[in-house]
């Protein structure tokens, strides 16, 4: 049965013997003379063992079923917002990719009316890159015609 | 004595001056806001706000980023009187009784007992913290690199001990932590560890995209999509002066919860948060009528409401005395001291006298500010919460990507600001503590160069943590800790019926998980 605790020991465990195999890459030293390798391993190490504690006594905790996941929807629409602001920022500019992620977020996600998106959208991109790379001198990228 | 008073003298002539005061000021405002809002938590005000103070001079920086951290505390504490709902974590045992004060009609008696109690809080803890931190920090001259392992393995057994979840769990999130601090530049042999091919991982991954991420964006990710805000009382200013009793059942409550919290809040952990469950629990446990709690019973929200302000001067202990972070708030604190140059360590205090002080005085200075915030002007922050959750949200998101941009000017910062985010999601949905590994990321560099150099200096032998006491105390103080907190574990495990979640009939009858 896949209950909580069971499903992330596992998956903590299998994080820590992927940590422990790309640390083969590295020199390990010695028990006496530690290299760049020893503490990561030492402490995927514990890790494993944590996870292995975890998953072992996680029979009686929470089914992963019965999470409730009922805002996923909402969560993937602004996960894909910030992939958007990370793939945007430099390409597009500060005040672009805010506009548009902005609008993306108020207007397709929640359904507001198109005045309202645009007048916050507007005034969220243009009111922060006033406040913080002019008046604070936070450097922030320009885009396309030095938006 | 003598000399506390001069230096204290040399950090008013620095609070007081105009700069400092006005980003003081700012701090405040801005921390009352963070700590209204819900969702928004210090943690990640500070951490937005961090790219802010890059103009500032380090002091007027720190000065700005502490306003915020004890003034969210006093914000947290509008919502939870008046709508039940708790503008960051530790305001949540002030819900209990405080709304149930306003249901009574009592909402200005507790905002002015929650508000006068944070600033007796802030100001005696500030007290204690400007006596208490230069003879800690002339003690901690004398560590060397196993003293440090042994301190900073023992403050991340602490804050797994004292968190609210499971041990295993949270050793597994510091494991975690670590780990994340083990990618980047192996600072004793050069290589680089970890890197997949991105050279701005040379210099580790930061503690401000993965705090962000792991509070303030899984905070987003759980939270949109939520009804709309709740009813909003507005109580009047007349309406906020407490009744003589009222006064004379706060005087203890606040007097421990000051003591409590000063005390938790130097141990590593969610301090602010912890000591406020404390304080609630001692209050009901010294109480001639614990049956009020629950019911409205001032103590309840004197005692908590102090003990989570005092906790904050108590985080900032380790934090200028030793250069370790007591907490994830802290951990970014240090972070923003070392972004304006300032090394983290016992030296500190001797050689930035006026970065000190001058911090110390604008402690002073901000609880009187936030004190004169907090209570007239209660009404207006309490507004903020009318601005919908559809709007807010987007509005957090860009400070968000705009903060953790700004750090480095790094779109790799905001890609590990998403998956944070996720994993923080996820985490929390899996009943993870996420401070855990915010903390091990910040310690791991400290811990592996403090444990490496240990065996270089005893040429390979381990023995070196054993044979020097201030190293051996503090290793048997952190294994004691381990033992007594993996008992239940191992106790628990031993009913191979449970360990396997095999469904069982109870002696009633009902079905239920053994």
């Amino acid at each position: 049965m896949f209950t909580t605790d069971r499903t992330s020991g596992t998956v903590l465990a299998l994080f820590a013997l992927v940590v422990i195999w790309q640390s083969q890459s590295l020199p390990f030293g010695t028990f006496w003379q530690p290299g760049p390798a020893y503490t990561p391993v030492l402490l995927a190490f514990f890790l494993l063992l944590f996870g292995a504690l975890i998953a072992a006594t996680g029979g009686g905790s929470e089914r992963v079923a019965a999470v409730g996941w009922r805002e996923w929807r909402h969560a993937a629409a602004i996960l894909f917002g910030c992939a958007f602001a990370a793939f945007g920022i430099e390409r597009l500019g500060y005040r672009l990719t805010v506009l548009l992620l902005l609008t993306f977020l108020v207007k397709g996600v929640e359904k507001k009316g198109w005045i309202l998106t645009v007048t916050f959208a507007l005034g969220l991109a243009f009111g922060s890159f006033y406040l913080f790379h002019t008046i604070l001198r936070v450097p922030l990228p320009r885009g396309p015609f030095g938006i | 004595m003598l000399e506390t008073l001069q230096n204290l003298y040399l950090g008013f002539s620095v609070a007081l001056s105009p700069v400092v005061l006005f980003y003081a000021f700012v701090g405040c405002v801005i921390g009352t806001l963070v700590g209204v809002l819900p969702g928004v938590g210090p943690l990640a005000g500070i951490s937005l706000l961090l790219p802010a103070t890059f103009g500032m001079d380090a002091t007027t920086a720190l000065v700005m980023l502490a306003g915020i951290y004890y003034g969210a505390m006093y914000g947290g504490s509008t919502t939870s009187i008046l709508m039940r709902i708790p503008g960051e974590a530790a305001s949540v045992m002030t819900c209990i009784d405080g709304y149930e004060m306003t249901k009574r009609g009592r909402a200005g008696a507790a905002l002015a007992i929650a508000a006068v109690g944070s600033y007796l809080a802030g100001t005696l803890s500030v007290v204690v913290l400007m006596f208490l931190a230069p003879p800690l920090a002339n003690f901690a001259l004398r560590f060397g690199p196993p003293e440090y392992f042994a301190l900073l393995l023992l403050g991340l057994l602490v804050l797994a001990y004292m968190s609210t979840g499971s041990m295993p769990k949270s050793l597994a999130m510091a494991a975690f932590g670590l780990l994340l601090g083990m990618i980047g530049i192996d600072p004793m042999t050069g290589f680089f560890r970890f890197h997949y091919g991105l050279v701005e991982l040379g210099d580790g991954i930061g503690v401000v995209p993965v705090a962000v991420g792991l509070f303030g964006i899984s905070e987003i990710l759980l939270t949109a999509g939520q009804p709309t805000p709740p009813k909003v009382i507005k109580p009047r200013l007349r309406e906020l002066l407490p009744f003589r009793e009222e006064w004379r059942a706060s005087f203890g409550p606040i007097g421990r919860g000051t003591l409590l919290g000063f005390l938790i809040g130097i141990i590593p952990g969610s301090a602010h948060i912890i000591s406020s469950f404390v304080s609630y629990a001692v209050e009901k446990r010294l109480s001639k009528h614990p049956e009020q709690f629950g019911h409205g019973a001032v103590e309840g929200v004197a005692g908590p409401e102090s003990a989570n302000n005092s906790a904050t001067s108590g985080a900032f202990v380790p934090m200028l005395a030793l250069g370790v972070p007591s907490g994830p708030i802290p951990a970014v604190m240090l972070a923003a001291m070392m972004i304006h140059g300032i090394n983290p360590g016992p030296l500190v205090i001797k050689e930035q006298p006026a970065l000190f002080w001058g911090f110390i005085a604008s402690m002073y200075v901000g609880n009187v500010v936030l004190l004169i915030l907090n209570l007239p002007m209660v009404g207006l922050f309490v507004n903020l919460l009318r601005i919908p959750y559809p709007l807010l949200y987007p509005a957090i998101l860009i400070f968000a990507v705009l903060g953790v941009y700004a750090v480095n000017g790094s779109v790799v910062d905001v890609w590990i600001m998403a998956v944070m985010g996720v994993l923080g999601y996820l985490l929390r949905k899996f009943d993870f503590e996420t401070a855990p590994i915010v903390l091990g990321l910040v310690l791991a560099p400290m811990l592996e160069m403090s444990f490496r150099q240990s065996l270089r200096m005893s040429d390979g032998s381990y023995a070196i943590f054993v044979s020097r006491p201030i190293a051996l105390i503090m290793l048997m103080v952190g294994l004691a800790l381990l033992l007594l907190s993996l008992r239940p574990v191992f106790t628990k495990a031993m009913d191979w019926r449970r360990s396997l979640g095999i469904e069982g009939k109870t002696s009633l009858g009902e079905e239920k998980k053994i």
